[in-house]
């Protein structure tokens, strides 16, 4: 195959002005003559260190291959085979933190643009398959509940359905999707992706059942008398946390979680949709992960100036690159080594400022290899803000361990799992996802799905 | 789908409606709430589980019609079905050991103290009720609670029923003639809970109050239900609703209970207009299909 040494092939993207006015997709997703373009960009390797940074080791080359072909059918199912919703990881991976920063076109220039072909790939079948999806395995009369629908649900259930095991999904919501649908806003991951993918594991025989809290409604031991032969927890992210600052109490501070879900799952920019939200003016979101940037991108669409505090310097963004890009395209105004000391209340209970500290990156490193900030003595200032949104990370829902106290969790309250088996403390229940390692990635969660699945299915011994 | 199994008006503004949730029923206990949602353009909002039979399978909720939910759900009939019913949700309030209590609920709150009294007293506790009304038209659950407890005191604020004056004030008298209690439950409006925590922590008398911030998911998930007790922020939904009203920072909660309130208001005069016309709809749907 004939190297091409053309540059990346750039995604075609509603222009910043347009889209801060609305909630549709930000990324519009390659022609196929472009997929074909950064496709003939791939070395094909002998030995492909992609795979390697792809958590749930994609054969890419292999896919990319077929694209360049002109087989995109074929491509999905080179994917599938290893990972069942790249729809949803062609848009939502860190890509530029795995798969593409292992690829060797990277090192003396841009490396070949793999989530875009991804997705490409996942939306040309979903336009275009005529087939629905079933199971690869006969069914083999063993169940297993998984609890939440989320990424690591989903992929978990995508496995185990293949495999013919009969799976049931509870979702605590009226919606199936955890974080794919209350979190990740419309313009990063439009819902009739999310939706798409559940028709498919609904094609392959997974039951769904929402409005169902387990833990309330159902305790484990209830879920196996009543037939289950494992269990699968992943309930996700929990809590938010807060600062302990003065003035969190204030109506105008909102945690990301609730401002997003207010958005993102009860359809607050709608003015079809009863959802109540604050209209903001001036908006602070504290925090600099991918979700801080979600719910600074919200507001924006929704009208608000809006500036994001972080009290580390750039480099130390959790956040994706492609994310803080983004947002500074839209115009959304960036506080770096800042941190907030008290939110400011105008006497009738609603937020006015927020008094900040200037920040300074010590020598002393965190436990993850971070510098720790440290304040400038009489570096204080306020901002002028009507709302603050505390986007600073989760504890785990408590509600299964409060039903379940057996269950063994660590001092942050995650379930204690075997790291190759994901099982817990206890038989046959296995957990992963954020519900696991606190909040992390979508694709982090659906390959502790996928362990997960593969352990049960070595356990219950489903194709013997 | 539950289907609405019995609706009544129990006064001028308050609806009860019997939900057909076995699931629920088989599981809730007093102090429990769940999260309702009328319709797939609606909100999520919380009620507490006002009563339940596990053998019938069903959950009563009652409701006061204010503001946009509260009215759609009150435009369904017996045999329709709500789209989202989830629960039961919240910790049940601890009745265990509990031999003399007091049970206290302010109008629509007298509901949800109902479950409460009636589990104290069928565990053969010695339970006083003292239920505070604005006037008379809008007393209910009357007979309901004399079934269920030793002592039925009731309040009006203008003294057209009852007598006159605050549930605090009542509670203050009983406890000056030497009443004791080992609990009081007290549910109901904010300044009322607030009122009632006043009046007993002279006595040093343990008082529980269950909070009804804004919820959203009502799961454990948005943090939107925070409030402060004792210094430290909790969650109704998951550590609550029921906290040691001593230590409850009722100012910041009602702080937090008033966040939407301009546009809860707007939006159910808005509503209002439409109501009459979603009837309507409603009906002609049902005429339709029938």
């Amino acid at each position: 195959m004939a190297v091409n040494n053309a540059p990346r092939t750039p995604m075609p993207e509603q222009p910043p002005q347009q889209r801060v006015h609305n909630f549709n997709e930000v990324a519009l997703g390659f022609t196929e003559e472009q997929a074909k373009q950064e496709a003939s960009r791939c070395l094909h390797c002998a030995n492909p260190m992609c795979v390697q940074g792809c958590p749930v080791n994609v054969r890419i080359p292999e896919f990319i291959a077929k694209v360049s072909e002109g087989d995109f059918e074929g491509a999905y199912q080179v994917i599938t085979d290893t990972n069942g919703l790249p729809a949803i990881t062609g848009r939502v991976c860190p890509q530029e933190r795995q798969c593409e920063a292992k690829c060797v076109r990277g090192i003396k220039g841009e490396p070949v643009a793999i989530g875009r072909l991804e997705r490409f790939v996942a939306d040309w079948h979903m336009a275009h398959a005529t087939q629905h999806a079933s199971p690869a395995y006969p069914m083999n009369y063993r169940h297993v509940a998984i609890i939440g629908s989320g990424p690591a649900a989903l992929a978990c259930a995508y496995d185990l359905a293949n495999w013919g095991y009969g799976v049931t999904i509870f979702e605590a919501f009226h919606t199936v999707g955890g974080v794919l649908v209350y979190g990740i806003p419309e313009f990063r991951l439009p819902k009739a992706i999310v939706r798409r993918t559940m028709d498919e594991l609904r094609s392959l025989g997974v039951q769904v059942h929402t409005d169902m809290v387990i833990g309330r409604v159902y305790t484990l031991e209830e879920l196996f008398q009543q037939g289950f032969d494992a269990i699968f927890l992943a309930t996700g992210a929990g809590l938010p946390k807060f600062m302990n600052i003065p003035g969190e109490e204030l109506a105008g501070v909102f945690s990301a979680n609730e401002y997003l879900t207010r958005i993102n799952l009860m359809h607050a920019w709608d003015e079809n949709y009863d959802t109540p939200i604050v209209n903001s003016h001036t908006v602070a979101v504290v925090g600099g992960g991918n979700v801080a940037m979600d719910a600074a991108r919200c507001a924006r669409r929704m009208g608000a100036h809006v500036h994001v505090i972080y009290r580390r310097s750039e480099a130390e963004m959790p956040a994706r690159a492609e994310e803080v890009h983004h947002a500074m395209d839209e115009g959304i105004e960036f506080h770096f080594l800042t941190n907030p000391t008290a939110i400011i209340d105008d006497r009738h209970g609603n937020v006015c400022g927020l008094a900040c500290v200037k920040m300074a990156l010590s020598e002393e490193e965190d436990e993850r290899g971070r510098r720790n900030p440290v304040v400038v003595p009489n570096s204080n200032f306020t901002m002028d803000v009507d709302t603050v949104i505390m986007a600073l990370g989760t504890s785990p829902n408590p509600l299964i361990r409060m039903a379940d106290p057996d269950l063994k969790v660590n001092a942050r309250g995650c379930f204690v799992v075997d790291e190759e088996t994901m099982q817990t403390s206890k038989e046959n229940v296995y957990a992963g996802g954020d519900a696991v390692t606190g909040a992390a990635t979508v694709i982090l969660a659906m390959g502790a799905g996928k362990r997960a699945a593969k352990a049960i299915d070595e356990k219950l011994d489903g194709n013997n | 789908m539950p289907t609405i199994v019995t609706k009544r008006y129990l006064n001028p503004i308050v609806t009860m409606m019997e939900l057909d949730c076995p699931h629920i029923a088989r599981k809730a206990k007093p102090g429990q709430f769940v999260m309702v949602r009328p319709d797939a353009l609606g909100e999520r909002i919380p009620l507490t589980i006002a009563d339940y039979d596990p053998v019938r399978g069903t959950v009563t909720i009652m409701y006061q019609r204010l503001g946009v939910t509260t009215h759609k759900l009150d435009l369904l009939e017996a045999g329709d079905n709500i789209l989202d019913v989830v629960g039961p949700l919240g910790n049940p309030t601890e009745v265990e050991g509990v031999q003399r209590a007091m049970v206290i609920g302010g109008g629509v709150g007298s509901a949800i103290a109902y479950p409460q009294a009636k589990a104290l007293f069928a565990a053969g506790a010695q339970v006083d009720v003292i239920i505070g009304f604005r006037s008379k038209e809008l007393v209910f659950m009357e007979d309901n609670f004399r079934r269920n407890c030793s002592n039925l005191y009731i309040t009006t604020d203008d003294g057209t029923y009852g007598e006159q004056g605050y549930v605090n004030k009542k509670l203050e008298q009983l406890l000056q003639a030497g009443n004791q209690y080992d609990v009081v439950i007290a549910i109901g409006p904010v300044p009322m809970m607030r009122a009632v925590c006043q009046t007993t922590l002279p006595y040093q008398l343990k008082t529980i109050v269950s909070l009804n911030p804004i919820m959203v998911d009502g799961t454990g998930m948005c943090g939107c239900c925070r409030c402060k007790v004792d210094g430290q922020i909790k969650f109704a939904c998951v550590d609550g609703p029921d906290f040691d009203g001593h230590k409850v920072d009722f100012d910041e909660l009602m702080i937090r209970t008033a966040v939407y309130r301009t546009q809860e208001a707007d939006a159910t005069e808005r509503h209002l207009c439409n109501l009459q016309r979603m009837a309507d709809e409603l009906k002609e749907k049902k005429g339709g299909a029938q």
